[in-house]
């Protein structure tokens, strides 16, 4: 009887430990994405600049200083490509690749602030190459042979050299937070996969929010009980559940080749996600309805408010908390969504930040997924850099529709 | 005429409006008194009727406008063309209007077309003149409905009753999207669909064995060389989904439902629920990110290491893992709903009698709530083989029909994104098998939802 | 047994009061179910008229009826003829909204807005545009707080929320702001039913305060209350009206068996 007992208490300890390893493990493995994710990505945020002396001559930037000041546009047509790729022939004196193609951006920023450069030569930090870049912030394993990393012997030595002699630094990574795609990965950036998510969301929102809030209002608060009412409450449990791809679906045949909206546009991505969220939004407003005591509706329906008033006065200004906070999670689920958006062409290679609704987009789960495909070892730290800041954006979403549930939460 | 000028025309129509009407309103009360029953409505009723009537009529012709100006506008500047300046044929037309909207827009500095220079001049003309005269007729016919709305005020008007019909007119047009929604879902997968069935027989694609789409890549191949036997596809998709993810998600969300419910500390409680809505809120790009480039490597050495020599490093196994992980806070969830719901004098009967808390569990709590418990699996299974991105990015794109979890193959939400991303020309059967296949898995997680949802319910109701 | 409703109703009539509100052979119906059956009363202006009877008899049903609060409940059907001072208040040109504007109501559950003191009382006005300036409104609602006898208690935290009032505060508080839109009858619904005997005494001293200014028709299920509160009584039995007349009559001398088993206690 004793070894009975011993052994029911034993069988009692292994079951609760069973149940806190099944939770440890999946806490265990979101902190371990998260580490891994933060690991390979918070370098996406720094850069590493090289110090070149740039010989800024007229002859070969093809203007001089006073014509420049005369006319600042002639900038725009100046060659600082040759210019800088004569300057670090000229420091550096090898053919391994120091600076990015993009470097000369930096120094045309540079001469339009301050024209009477153009004549001298001035010592600038320029954006390396990403292979430099990645040997400086200590990403390639230099035990492995050459031929199993992705930067030569000869990039090897440039670095240990330039580095000896301090002319390496590293920086915050303005870059990456403010330009769009690009094939070299220290010029890639998010700013343009950003604003496409924002406009696509704006337009998400714009659709989702009022349509879904009504449709709540009607169903729960006017709707009849039929077979109409039934029906769209069928459907609307039922899109609920319907995979996101199919709502690409959707926006492909309907939107892109029946209705010729532009493709690639936030426009018609913002519409797809509508799609998807409304039911979200329905669902959430409709509980939020609900949770509103009949007594306060025969209150003001006993003082001779209209059905409307009542809604217009008293339901919605009660259930506008828990809408708002479903329309939030709600968007939060859109910000993460990739597969509808890939189905209407959001994966296009875009190097210019998006300027308007109708105008070729990505957005930002996208661009994730778009560089998580480059072998490019740059490009690994760039897409979990993203990650980072799709998450943060995440978790200020949903820490916001917490706050909100809490904040305005009425207990009846 | 710009969109920002049409919205501003509308507001100052539905601004002007109210003011006229409220006014009206305001009058009425002044004569009539303040009595219930005096004046019917209050004077924003009689505001709002007004604005509603000036409104409609110009919105409607605002949006004739941009449906059909362009047209419109084509057609006058096609007309005014020499002869002979655009090429007869539809096609022709087409590119010449792009390229002349493109001069108009300034996308082009230059036209290509000698004569699209002149037609853009002739059709900024032209849009000019509509968008006056629609903008004009816009604000004419608001005008006109204001004052017919206007007119029509007298104390005893139900203004009230007019503008409360029409705000519940609005309502109910707000409440078909979703049946809208779900119709364009099932005529657009349906109509593709049709027209796959066409080229390819039902029957091969539902039960052909051999997947190979991209053969089909020239127009004069379509159909020829194609195979489009989906079999491999629906087996990837429940091998990943339905076997491995759910071996993973199942024992793991169950137990955390059960220490969560059954024996932790509410304090605990309060934190861990928390953190598993964040790991539920993860996207699943970036689950799809972290399968290939840390589990998938990571199976696949662990599948050499055990002697599987040809280990692919895209593995059912790692993406059905990470798909499994996703999965986790879905079951624990929906196990947690069906566990709580299990009256508490059922356990306390079962603890009474002796048993441990274990021992309660199992004999007692988890049979009572099975039925909950099996629909809230069924809900994570559709949501599973709905999952896009995860097998995008780690299961790959080989359509085989293995039992090997380390081998290599593919799903259905994969192939549909490989099928339909780059280039695509709409009427190859490659393309409109994507729609098939978007049918099956449509019509599978409907199933799958609707049944889940019943035995769901069902289950609650029993314990209401 | 509506012949004998209809003999109970004509003593009730007497010359000396003024009819308010006239029910003739009104029946209401959720689905197939008769929950009244055919009733019919005349409310007089002077008095409070107290429905009473068992749980379950129509008594409120019958009461929701006078200021088609019943249309709100989508099941429920209503026959026969109700008027306000003859007008038929089911008829097409009455305005529901307006009928409940002269109708007020006062509920079982004291339900305060979740709104200041003064927006609870200022709601009804402002929606019927009943005050013209923020100082007339502040006169309405200081009129009808006096009236509920609450302005003393409250009148240093008008911004205060209603729900935070005791429960008999909140009942006068939903009974001041049925006043404030000046309406004609003011039916109660069990009033008193959710409150401690201190606030009931406090309503029914109340009730008896407002008695002659507004025509009022209480429902309640406490006898006692009935009989100090109103002056005419209705008794209901499964949903028809059993005996109808003067208050002190009908507990004294019932002329009905089952109204004489029900307030001897023999049932309800």
């Amino acid at each position: 009887m004793q070894a009975r007992i011993r052994r029911r208490y034993a069988q009692e300890r292994n079951f609760r430990l069973m149940g806190l390893a099944a939770l440890s493990i999946a806490i265990g493995f979101l902190l371990f994405l998260m580490a891994t994710v933060i690991a390979s990505g918070w370098t996406s945020f720094v850069q590493t600049r090289v110090l070149v002396p740039v010989t800024l001559s007229p002859e070969r930037l093809g203007v001089t200083a006073e014509a420049v000041k005369a006319d600042p546009a002639l900038l725009r047509r100046a060659n600082f490509q040759g210019v800088v790729s004569d300057s670090v022939e000229q420091a550096f004196r090898t053919d391994v690749g120091i600076v990015s193609d993009g470097a000369w951006l930096a120094v045309r920023e540079a001469v339009e602030e301050d024209p009477g450069l153009i004549g001298q030569t001035t010592e600038m930090w320029l954006i390396t190459t990403s292979n430099l870049d990645q040997l400086a912030k200590g990403r390639i394993d230099l035990e492995a042979g050459e031929a199993d990393r992705p930067v030569s012997d000869a990039e090897v030595a440039v670095w240990r050299k330039l580095s000896a002699e301090g002319k390496l630094e590293k920086g915050l990574n303005g870059t990456f937070l403010t330009s769009a795609d690009s094939v070299d990965p220290e010029l890639a950036g998010i700013w343009g996969a950003l604003k496409g998510s924002f406009l696509t969301l704006v337009v998400t929102l714009l659709i989702s929010f009022p349509v879904g809030v009504l449709a709540a209002i009607y169903l729960e608060e006017f709707a009849a009980k039929n077979r109409w009412t039934d029906i769209i409450e069928v459907s609307i449990n039922n899109l609920a559940a319907v995979p996101s791809i199919i709502f690409g679906l959707l926006g492909l045949a309907v939107f892109l080749n029946t209705l010729n909206m532009p493709r690639s546009a936030p426009i018609v991505g913002g519409l797809t996600l509508a799609l998807m969220t409304l039911p979200v939004i329905v669902i959430a407003s409709r509980a939020a309805i609900k949770a509103v005591p009949p007594s306060i509706r025969d209150a003001a329906l006993g003082i001779g408010a209209s059905r409307v008033q009542v809604v217009t006065h008293h339901v919605l200004p009660l259930a506008l908390p828990g809408m708002l906070t479903g329309t939030i999670l709600g968007m939060a689920r859109a910000l993460g969504e990739t597969a509808p958006l890939l189905m209407i062409g959001m994966r296009a290679f875009l190097t210019s930040v998006p300027q308007g609704f109708t105008q070729p987009a990505t957005a930002l789960p996208v661009q994730i997924f778009i560089w998580s495909d480059n072998v490019s070892r740059g490009f690994v730290e760039k897409t979990s850099g993203a990650i980072i800041v799709l998450l943060v954006f995440l978790l200020t979403i949903n820490s916001l529709a917490i706050y909100l549930r809490n904040r305005f939460e009425v207990r009846w | 005429m710009s969109v920002g000028l049409a919205l501003a025309m509308l507001l100052l129509l539905g601004g002007g409006g109210y003011l006229l009407g409220r006014q009206r309103g305001v009058a009425f009360v002044a004569s009539e008194g303040t009595s219930v029953g005096a004046v019917h409505s209050r004077p924003g009723y009689h505001g709002a009727f007004v604005a509603i009537l000036a409104l409609l009529p110009a919105a409607a012709l605002l949006v004739a406008w941009a449906l059909l100006g362009e047209g419109l506008i084509a057609r006058e500047v096609l007309a005014g063309l020499p002869a002979g300046a655009v090429g007869p044929s539809e096609l022709d037309r087409e590119a010449f209007l792009s390229e002349v909207r493109g001069l108009v827009r300034g996308d082009y500095a230059a036209a290509f077309n000698p004569n699209a220079e002149a037609a853009a001049a002739a059709w900024k003309v032209a849009a000019r003149r509509y968008g006056l005269v629609f903008g004009l007729g816009a604000l004419a016919l608001g005008a006109v409905g204001a004052l017919w709305g206007w007119s029509r005020l007298t104390p005893q008007f139900r203004a009230r009753t007019r503008v409360e019909r029409m705000t519940m007119i609005l309502l109910v047009v707000a409440s078909l999207v979703a049946i809208l929604t779900t119709f364009g879902i099932v005529a657009s997968l349906v109509f593709e669909s049709f027209r796959f069935f066409q080229m390819v027989s039902p029957v091969e694609f539902l039960f052909g064995t051999q997947w190979s789409p991209q053969t089909a890549i020239r127009a004069d191949q379509v159909g020829s060389s194609g195979a489009f036997g989906a079999v491999p596809l629906f087996w990837g998709t429940v091998f990943i989904g339905a076997i491995i993810a759910m071996v993973v998600a199942i024992p793991l969300g169950l137990m955390t439902a059960i220490y969560l419910t059954q024996y932790a500390a509410p304090e605990f409680r309060k934190v861990a629920k928390p953190v598993l809505e964040v790991l539920a809120g993860v996207p699943t790009v970036v689950y799809g990110f972290f399968a290939a480039l840390t589990v998938a490597p990571a199976v696949r050495d662990f599948a050499i290491s055990i002697g599987i020599s040809n280990a692919s490093s895209e593995s059912a196994l790692a993406a059905g893992l990470v798909m499994g992980v996703m999965i986790i806070p879905f079951v624990s969830s929906m196990a947690d709903d069906a566990l709580t719901a299990v009256p508490r004098s059922m356990r306390d009967g079962s603890l009474a009698m002796g048993a441990t808390p274990s021992e309660t569990i199992r004999r007692v709590l988890i049979p009572a709530a099975l039925p909950g418990i099996v629909g809230g699996v069924l809900l994570a299974v559709s949501r599973a083989i709905g999952e896009t991105m995860i097998v995008v990015m780690a299961a790959g794109l080989a359509a085989n029909l293995t039992l090997n979890p380390f081998d290599s193959v593919t799903t259905v939400t994969a192939q549909i994104v490989a099928l339909l991303t780059g280039d695509q020309e709409f009427d190859s059967a490659k393309t409109l098998s994507a729609f098939a296949l978007g049918l099956v898995l449509f019509l599978v997680t409907l199933a799958l939802n609707i049944y889940a949802l019943a035995v769901v319910k069902k289950y609650r109701e029993a314990y209401d | 047994m509506n012949d004998m409703a209809l003999t109970a109703t004509a003593p009730a009539a007497a010359a000396e009061t003024t009819l308010k509100m006239t029910a003739r052979d009104v029946r209401v119906f959720y689905g197939e179910f008769e929950a009244i059956k055919g009733v019919s009363i005349d409310v007089s202006k002077e008095d409070v008229t107290a429905f009473i009877g068992p749980s379950g008899c129509g008594k409120s049903t019958f009461l929701r009826c006078l200021n088609r609060m019943n249309d709100t409940v989508a099941a429920a059907r209503v026959t026969g003829d109700i008027r306000l001072d003859g007008q038929d208040i089911y008829s097409p040109e009455m305005d529901v909204v307006q009928l409940r504007a002269r109708v007020g109501m006062v509920f079982q559950k004291p339900n305060p807005f979740p709104k200041s003191i003064y927006e609870n009382v200022a709601y009804g006005p402002r929606i019927h545009g009943l005050a013209r300036s923020k100082a007339d409104m502040d006169v309405v609602v200081e009129k009808s707080l006096r009236r509920a006898g609450l302005w003393d208690e409250v009148k240093d935290r008008l911004g205060d929320s209603g729900t935070a009032l005791s429960g008999g505060q909140q009942q006068r508080l939903c009974i001041a702001r049925a006043i404030a839109v000046n309406p004609e009858v003011i039916l109660m619904d069990e009033p008193a039913s959710a409150l401690d005997p201190i606030a009931t005494a406090k309503i029914e001293e109340l009730i008896d305060d407002l008695r002659g200014r507004y025509a009022i028709v209480i429902v309640t299920h406490n006898m006692q209350q009935a009989a100090r509160v109103s002056q005419k009584t209705a008794f209901f039995h499964l949903g028809t009206l059993v005996e109808y007349g003067d208050t002190r009559e009908i507990f004294t001398n019932p002329k009905e068996t089952r109204t004489k088993d029900y307030i001897t206690g023999r049932y309800g």
